[in-house]
């Protein structure tokens, strides 16, 4: 399937990236390429194959219900871009 | 130009004896690594960045403690070289990458711990393609690394740094990660040996993720020796990481040098095909003659579904890269755009639409949260990582999850299953680790398709979640290292170094090193 800018474009704020003029173009044939090489996967016969999701299978792993000591909120805050000692700041999102 | 010190010739194991005799210091050894690096790294640049300070002061502490007879840790006075990609919280942790570029870890990497209980000497961080996404290290956001035998040649990648200061003698140990071959190819290229263990035979706990199905940490060193000590210090079942293996971990150094009896080597016919070169392919089926040399018998045998291995891989990397990078939104951590001339641009945009009456442009106008999360991470992320996120967002998206995200992982699971019946025929599979040997830096950074198909050998282990090795077995005619690439059933690093030592006691190749000075 061709993908097209104005997939690109879609997709961009779906990754939540921005992209100018120029980027979009490139990114819009190399993805193109890579998707159409990917595509080769539909010559493989799966039919009653099972996905594999990880490469040892998966089983339930169980922690004892303890409670352990968490990470400081002061160390948690260090490396905040933005930040009042007590919470993360973010520009406003209402308005 | 000053005399280096000939410990960094050394392999590790035999410093580590002289360490426990006494016979040298654990700071007399760092001194010489450091001196190494400040003669020769600036030609190189495998490192991000170099700790010496720290490293000395870590060496002195474990002379003293050495000399007050207190017990110390398996490695102790023995230099490693780290991955940027590990947290460390005595440093910053940048993954090569402007989004990461003053992050402090607020704790230690399971493998950093490790090191440090082993009372290892931290010499400093090497660099490597950003988030650990290229095969050349040239997707690094701060600086190229050369190889140590052409200095205008990639040393592959991702842990490129990690190769190249291995094999330029300015370190005796490093710890890469390999996702699709990121240990194993620079290996190869940079002539050194390198080790992708069993998916989950070390923990990734503190590992900043890059496509967490296939991530495994592991080491690089100059001889299969002391690659299995190194192993063996950082491998283990971690509560901390879920899909770690419970298993006991072998002391695989000690084992190591017993040849492995009635040895059977399977060799995939789909590895000697077209774009294979022609001196690779003599060097590896001359590796092949020797093992025959040493009593193993040598088996074709077929994995079919390898020729997808690629495509499968490119699917699914950047389908968990994507969703691992979701993190970085200039909120809790890295870097975050300037909000001044962020809600200047939204302002202007904002006039501009109402100007022209575009109700529906005003409608789709990001908001500044939104904006603010767009421009942070296009800012933070270079090309190749912007690259895979869009592919995986892409491959993710409604309509198209399952023809590639869910097609992709039933192809995986048949070329595991290609594994599992070749390896009830041979014990090892055996074959080259590239096509090629070393390419120029630039020559494929314009074409992306390119530099992913240098991972056709390697990729195949990682989706299988098998253990890797690569190690040299000759150079071409330019004087290029060509590696050798072992692979071996899940949790059978054993056997894999048992193999691998057996071949290298019977050649001189892991002896050459590139001349440096």
């Amino acid at each position: 399937m061709a993908i097209t800018r104005d997939d690109v474009e879609k997709v961009s704020l779906l990754a939540r990236l921005q992209l100018n003029g120029e980027e979009i173009e490139r990114l819009t044939g190399e993805l193109a390429r890579i998707v159409e090489y990917v595509d080769h996967l539909n010559e493989v016969p799966t039919e009653g194959i099972e996905p594999m999701a990880h490469a040892v299978e998966v089983h339930n792993v169980f922690a004892p219900d303890e409670i352990q000591p968490s990470l400081p909120r002061e160390e948690a805050l260090a490396n905040a871009p933005s930040h009042n000692n007590r919470a993360f700041l973010v520009p406003p999102v209402l308005g | 130009m000053p005399t280096l010190s000939p410990l960094i010739y050394t392999p590790a194991t035999e410093l580590l004896r002289r360490l426990q005799e006494g016979e040298i210091s654990a700071v007399e050894l760092t001194q010489a690594y450091v001196d190494a690096i400040a003669t020769r790294e600036q030609r190189i640049g495998a490192y991000l960045r170099v700790e010496a300070e720290r490293a000395l002061q870590q060496a002195i502490a474990i002379d003293d403690r050495r000399r007050k007879g207190h017990t110390l840790g398996k490695l102790a006075g023995l230099p490693v070289a780290v991955k940027d990609v590990l947290c460390d919280k005595s440093t910053r942790t940048t993954c090569a990458s402007r989004m990461l570029e003053n992050f402090r870890p607020p704790y230690d990497s399971t493998v950093v711990a490790k090191l440090k209980a082993a009372d290892a000497v931290l010499l400093g961080r090497t660099n490597m393609d950003e988030f650990a996404m290229g095969g050349s290290t040239e997707n690094s956001a701060f600086q190229i690394t050369r190889n140590p035998w052409d200095l205008e040649r990639a040393p592959g990648g991702s842990s490129g740094g990690a190769a190249a200061c291995v094999a330029a003698e300015m370190a005796p140990l490093s710890i890469g990660t390999d996702t699709g071959g990121s240990i194993r190819q620079p290996a190869g290229l940079c002539g050194v040996v390198g080790l992708k263990p069993t998916y989950g035979r070390v923990s990734r706990y503190g590992l900043v993720a890059f496509a967490s199905s296939l991530d495994q940490v592991g080491p690089l060193a100059r001889t299969t020796q002391d690659v299995a000590l190194l192993l063996e210090s950082i491998a283990g079942h971690d509560p901390r990481d879920s899909t770690s293996l419970d298993q006991p971990v072998p002391e695989y150094s000690k084992s190591i040098s017993e040849p492995l009896k009635g040895l059977r080597i399977g060799l995939v016919q789909e590895h000697f095909a077209e774009g294979l070169d022609s001196e690779v392919e003599s060097a590896v089926r001359e590796a092949i003659r020797v093992y025959e040399s040493l009593g193993a018998v040598v088996k074709m045998v077929s994995l079919p579904h390898s020729k997808h291995a690629v495509a499968t891989y490119y699917v699914i990397a950047p389908c968990e890269a994507s969703s691992n990078l979701a993190r970085y939104d200039g909120v809790h951590y890295g870097h975050r755009t300037d909000q001044v001339a962020m809600l200047a641009e939204l302002a202007e945009e904002r006039k501009l639409l109402e100007g022209a009456k575009d109700e529906v442009g005003l409608e789709r106008l990001d908001s500044s949260l939104v904006r603010m999360y767009r421009r942070s991470r296009s800012e933070g992320f270079g090309q190749e990582v912007k690259r895979r996120i869009m592919l995986g967002t892409y491959a993710l998206s409604a309509g198209y999850y399952d023809a590639y995200y869910l097609k992709a992982l039933k192809v995986r699971r048949l070329i595991r299953q290609d594994f599992d019946h070749a390896f009830c025929e041979v014990d090892l599979i055996a074959g080259p680790v590239t096509a090629q040997t070393a390419f120029r830096l630039g020559e494929k950074v314009d074409d992306p398709l390119a530099m992913y198909l240098v991972d056709l050998y390697t990729v195949s282990a990682n989706l299988a979640g098998i253990p890797g090795i690569s190690l040299p077995c000759g150079f071409d005619k330019a004087g290029l290292p060509i590696g050798l690439q072992l692979l071996a059933p899940p949790l059978e690093e054993e056997r894999l170094l048992r193999g691998a030592y057996m071949y290298e006691q019977a050649n001189d190749w892991h002896k050459h090193r590139p001349k440096m000075d």
